[in-house]
């Protein structure tokens, strides 16, 4: 117990210090993990409206495929992703492994699923009525489309906070692409495995202590946004 | 039809945003990886933070940013023998012999050692306390059912721990009492902390993590126990991507007389001891093995 008190006290010396090297990396933390959430948003978001809104064959095989890749574990999408930029690798020239950018594909990969997924099922359970009332009322198959998205804000809500909660904790994949290095792709799950394993446990508990608030502001500023109207 | 252009037009413009976003990203940092050298090396060299000290100063030295990645290291020697590292960083002198002897690397230098130690509980059920034998002590471990925890993950420390048993004609694999963490020293000492179990550990990673552990030092000091660090600099006929003049530059840095007398001292301040004994430009047989 005399540890987690401990860890408590550090994880506030440490922010209220204003630590450079925490800070540091919590803000890159922030920065990977938002950058990947945006790039899932944009994508999960596109093809997972379209794949709710269209009949094609093969469908049901699609959407199966999307809700299993909600679950892609971490480790795996970090093994492939360092196969393929490995220098030596298919993707070799970019020269991106351990870098930012190679933990922003990873976790991109990773969120986009759960965005799609979530996205698809928030799409799917409007009413079809509605869509055929918008566009009775003359509007563009585009201007539908953003009405309906409207109408799933809730939903869609949720699965950025899915999305950014997937991969803001997530260590595998960062630590396998970015490697861990410091000052450069050290975010705070990887920093946390490194203490733990340097046996610095008060500082490792003091990280995951700032990593849980700082996922908590997020998802607070996220649900004012999602609660905003009166429960209905 | 016309909808489904619409919404393909949609996906398109968003798909460029995000590789937009993601560009600006990487034209950001471009700045700092263009000499970039990727160490791979053992996780004792990180967990005791020997690396924490030495790069830093070698960073400012050169100019050149060094990418550590603390893995076993057999990875680190996988790692090496693909490419995909510049410098190697490592403890497995067996391995390390096969390394070059396949023509994966240019040049192998000592830079340093400490030891192993065969660590367990202070109540030490299997009686192997203050033996000078390390494979007598393994035979009575195994003799004595006690449990002993391996690495499992080829590195240096596990390759040992392997020489050892070997050395004893122990039959372990697949024993009871024989288990395996596949983690790295720091997380292995710790598990074998938690389930008072037997291990071999090098003493750097020890000595830093003791005050959380207790574990006790159990054997020491025979010579099988040595643990010697060298640096392989990966051969850049076989792999011209690597970055070889960075890796140079390092392996150079390791053996220079600065970096050699920070590693005499280092760990002295916070653990009364050094964690490493440099040895840059003696002969691998003068350390008696």
């Amino acid at each position: 117990m005399d540890i987690i008190l401990e860890g408590i006290r550090q994880a506030f010396i440490l922010l209220f210090t204003f630590d450079r090297e925490v800070l540091g990396v919590t803000w890159f933390s922030l920065k990977v993990s938002g950058t990947a959430t945006l790039i899932s948003l944009f994508l999960g978001m596109s093809v997972g409206t379209v794949v709710a809104l269209t009949q094609f064959p093969g469908r049901r095989i699609v959407v199966s495929l999307i809700n299993t890749g909600m679950g892609l574990p971490p480790v795996v999408v970090g093994l492939f992703v360092t196969i393929f930029l490995w220098r030596n690798g298919p993707f070799g020239f970019l020269e991106i492994l351990y870098t930012p950018s190679a933990m922003i594909i990873a976790q991109a990969v990773i969120a986009t699923p759960i965005v799609m997924g979530i996205s698809l099922a928030a799409i799917q359970q409007l009413p079809r009525k509605l869509r055929l009332q918008i566009l009775a009322l003359g509007a563009t198959r585009l201007q539908m489309v953003l009405v309906l998205i409207r109408e799933a804000k809730l939903a869609l809500l949720a699965a950025v906070m899915a999305g950014f909660g997937g991969v803001i904790s997530e260590v595998g994949a960062s630590i396998m692409v970015g490697g861990n290095i410091m000052g450069y792709t050290r975010v705070l799950t990887t920093a946390t495995v490194m203490e733990t394993s340097r046996g610095n446990f008060d500082i490792a508990i003091a990280l995951s202590i700032i990593l849980l608030l700082f996922a908590y502001l997020i998802n607070l500023v996220l649900t004012y946004v999602q609660q905003r109207e009166r429960p209905r | 039809m016309k909808f489904k252009k619409n919404m393909f037009l949609t996906g398109i413009a968003l798909a460029t945003a995000a590789l937009l976003v993601a560009g600006g990203f990487t034209a950001a940092e471009a700045a700092k990886p263009q000499k970039a050298v990727i160490l791979a090396t053992t996780t004792s060299t990180q967990d005791t933070g020997l690396l924490d000290v030495l790069i830093p100063i070698f960073e400012k030295k050169t100019g050149y940013f060094v990418k550590t990645i603390a893995v076993g290291s057999g990875q680190a020697m996988a790692m090496g023998a693909k490419g995909e590292a510049d410098i190697l960083l490592v403890h497995s002198p067996a391995a390390e012999k096969k390394f070059m002897a396949d023509g994966n690397g240019v040049e192998r230098r000592l830079v340093m050692h400490n030891d192993f130690i065969i660590v367990g509980p202070p109540a030490d059920p299997a009686g192997i306390r203050g033996m000078k034998k390390a494979t007598e002590a393994f035979k009575k471990i195994a003799g004595s059912g006690s449990i002993f925890m391996s690495r499992g993950d080829r590195s240096g420390t596990h390759v040992k721990e392997i020489d050892i048993w070997k050395a004893g004609g122990v039959k372990y694999e697949g024993e009871k009492w024989y288990q395996q963490t596949g983690l790295g020293m720091g997380q292995t000492l710790a598990v074998s902390a938690e389930k008072k179990t037997y291990t071999l550990a090098d003493r750097g990673t020890y000595l830093a993590l003791k005050k959380n552990l207790g574990l006790d030092i159990l054997v020491e000091g025979d010579g099988i126990l040595l643990n010697i660090y060298h640096v392989i600099e990966v051969n850049p006929k076989k792999w011209p991507k690597a970055n070889f003049p960075g890796g140079k530059a390092f392996a150079d840095f390791m053996v220079s007389k600065e970096t050699q007398d920070i590693i005499k001292t280092f760990g002295v301040d916070k653990y009364g001891s050094p964690l490493f004994f440099p040895d840059a430009g003696k002969k691998e047989e003068a350390l008696g093995l």
